[in-house]
């Protein structure tokens, strides 16, 4: 009996050991939103002041990422044009399957000459990519890249819908082995061997700015302080979903050149942790405590049922 | 990709010739500057650039493009609170400050120098470009890439323009 008793006791032990470790978990899971950050990582800062549309970028990453032939020569300017840039709200070319960074081109009033603006991935610090793929196909590597492994991905295309800035595509190609296109930083061939990614190293003007991130905040404040008529005083990117690895530096306001400015500036795993760190409490106690209260009504149907049974005879 | 150590030894020689220019005599004034200087960092991409050195001196002052360097007083407030007293120096050529390999991970970590105060020197190619197109947009000279640089067949591949160009 004794016996018998320590065993329920250490049974019990275990139950509490493992209410623990859940509550552990979902410590864990809470602290995930508070990431520190690579201390070291690298990124980009992109001038707008200093693009001059080119495209010498497209054309280096559409042959370092051994993209498909574009359907324009890359130094044909005409893709500018408001026409060519076809839907989306007229806001210019989109990334695609076949090319992970685009220039779009930008006419304002208030500024003499057009302003060129690149978009890529922005390899957010907290990738809201990574936070919603299931499969955990994207990896934020210590450099700074955010890269994606298409063998496990399942080709739910909920990235595409978690990413604030609309970069990760599918390609419909090759539906049937799923495969999400988008910037990794030239990770492999480039960033972890401590190179810049080809579009910065094929930048004529240097309006990208390859170095620590650290470091790039502090030349942008640099740029707007020597040059307050010339910049917005903000560097997206530098708080916006809650930090990227690219970030921008404007003459005008970011809304006018084709930014998402109501992009929060917290990571969207804050607004999903919550919710995401009680999906394994629901799994684990949820069936364990309804089929725990089926039990008990069952039990006092069933108690009826012998009671009138009883009753009866 | 760009840079390569053979085309970094092509400018080389092409600023060596810059040099012996300005060795002959310390003081330079017009008559020391070349009369063109070949350009060749892009040429895997581009044919390299003959520059019209002398042209250029009679629309520019030599501080425009060589800052303190050229014994000339620059006219920019923030070089000239440390750069008072302008010598012309061994260090004329563009290459002799600015970094062909301006993201390598050796020059960026450079940077992690305290004491550094250039901290955000462009490299050779953004020097040129920052220099010669923002003066060209002023000035209303040739903005358009080809408009200095012939494309190599290398280019035209890169590019996919010329005869590498997609079938419409």
């Amino acid at each position: 009996m004794k016996n018998k008793i320590i065993n329920r006791r250490s049974f019990i032990k275990g139950g509490f050991g493992g209410t623990a470790a859940t509550v552990l978990s979902l410590k864990s899971a809470r602290a995930a939103g508070d990431f520190d950050h690579y201390p070291d990582s690298m990124g980009v800062i992109v001038d707008l002041n200093r693009c001059v549309g080119c495209r010498s970028c497209e054309a280096a990453c559409n042959k370092e990422q051994g993209l498909p032939e574009p359907e324009k020569p890359f130094n044909d300017y005409s893709v500018f044009d408001a026409h060519e840039s076809g839907g989306h709200g007229g806001a210019g070319r989109r990334t695609d399957e076949t090319r992970y960074t685009v220039v779009n081109k930008y006419e304002l009033p208030e500024i003499d000459h057009p302003l060129y603006r690149k978009s890529q991935c922005n390899h957010c610090l907290e990738p809201a990519c990574l936070t919603s793929c299931f499969v955990n196909a994207y990896t934020k590597t210590p450099e700074g890249a955010v890269i994606y492994n298409a063998d496990v991905c399942v080709g739910c295309r909920t990235c595409m819908i978690a990413c604030p800035f609309y970069i990760p595509t599918f390609k419909y190609s090759s539906a049937f082995s799923p495969r999400i296109m988008k910037c990794i930083f030239c990770y492999d061939t480039r960033l972890k061997e401590g190179r810049p990614p080809a579009c910065v190293e094929a930048c004529p003007q240097e309006a990208l700015t390859f170095g620590k991130r650290v470091d790039l905040l502090e030349i942008g404040r640099k740029r707007i302080r020597q040059n307050p008529g010339g910049y917005v005083n903000h560097i997206y990117g530098e708080n916006e979903a809650g930090g990227t690895a690219w970030m921008y530096l404007s003459p005008v306001d970011f809304g006018e050149a084709g930014f998402d400015v109501h992009v929060p500036h917290e990571p969207v795993i804050n607004f999903v942790r919550d919710f995401l760190s009680i999906v394994p409490m629901v799994l684990v106690i949820w069936p364990a405590l309804f089929a725990g209260f089926h039990l008990l009504a069952n039990r006092k149907e069933q108690n009826k049922h012998h009671h009138i049974d009883g009753g009866e005879e | 990709m760009l840079i390569t150590k053979k085309r970094g030894i092509v400018w080389v020689v092409a600023m060596g010739v810059v040099l012996l220019c300005s060795a002959a005599g310390r003081a330079l004034d017009q008559s020391d500057a070349p009369e063109s200087v070949t350009i060749g960092l892009l040429e895997e991409l581009y044919e390299p650039v003959e520059f019209d050195h002398a042209g250029h001196t009679e629309m520019a002052e030599c501080s425009d493009c060589h800052h303190h360097t050229a014994g000339t007083v620059t006219q920019r407030w923030n070089c000239k609170k440390c750069h008072t007293n302008p010598l012309e120096g061994d260090t004329v050529s563009c290459a002799d400050c600015h970094s062909p390999n301006r993201f390598d991970s050796q020059y960026l970590a450079t940077l992690d120098n305290p004491e550094l105060y250039h901290v955000e020197k462009p490299g050779l190619k953004g020097a040129y470009h920052l220099n010669c197109v923002g003066c060209h947009q002023e000035q209303g000279g040739p903005t358009g890439c080809e408009d200095c640089h012939a494309m190599t067949e290398a280019g035209e591949q890169r590019f996919n323009a010329g005869r590498y160009s997609p079938a419409p």
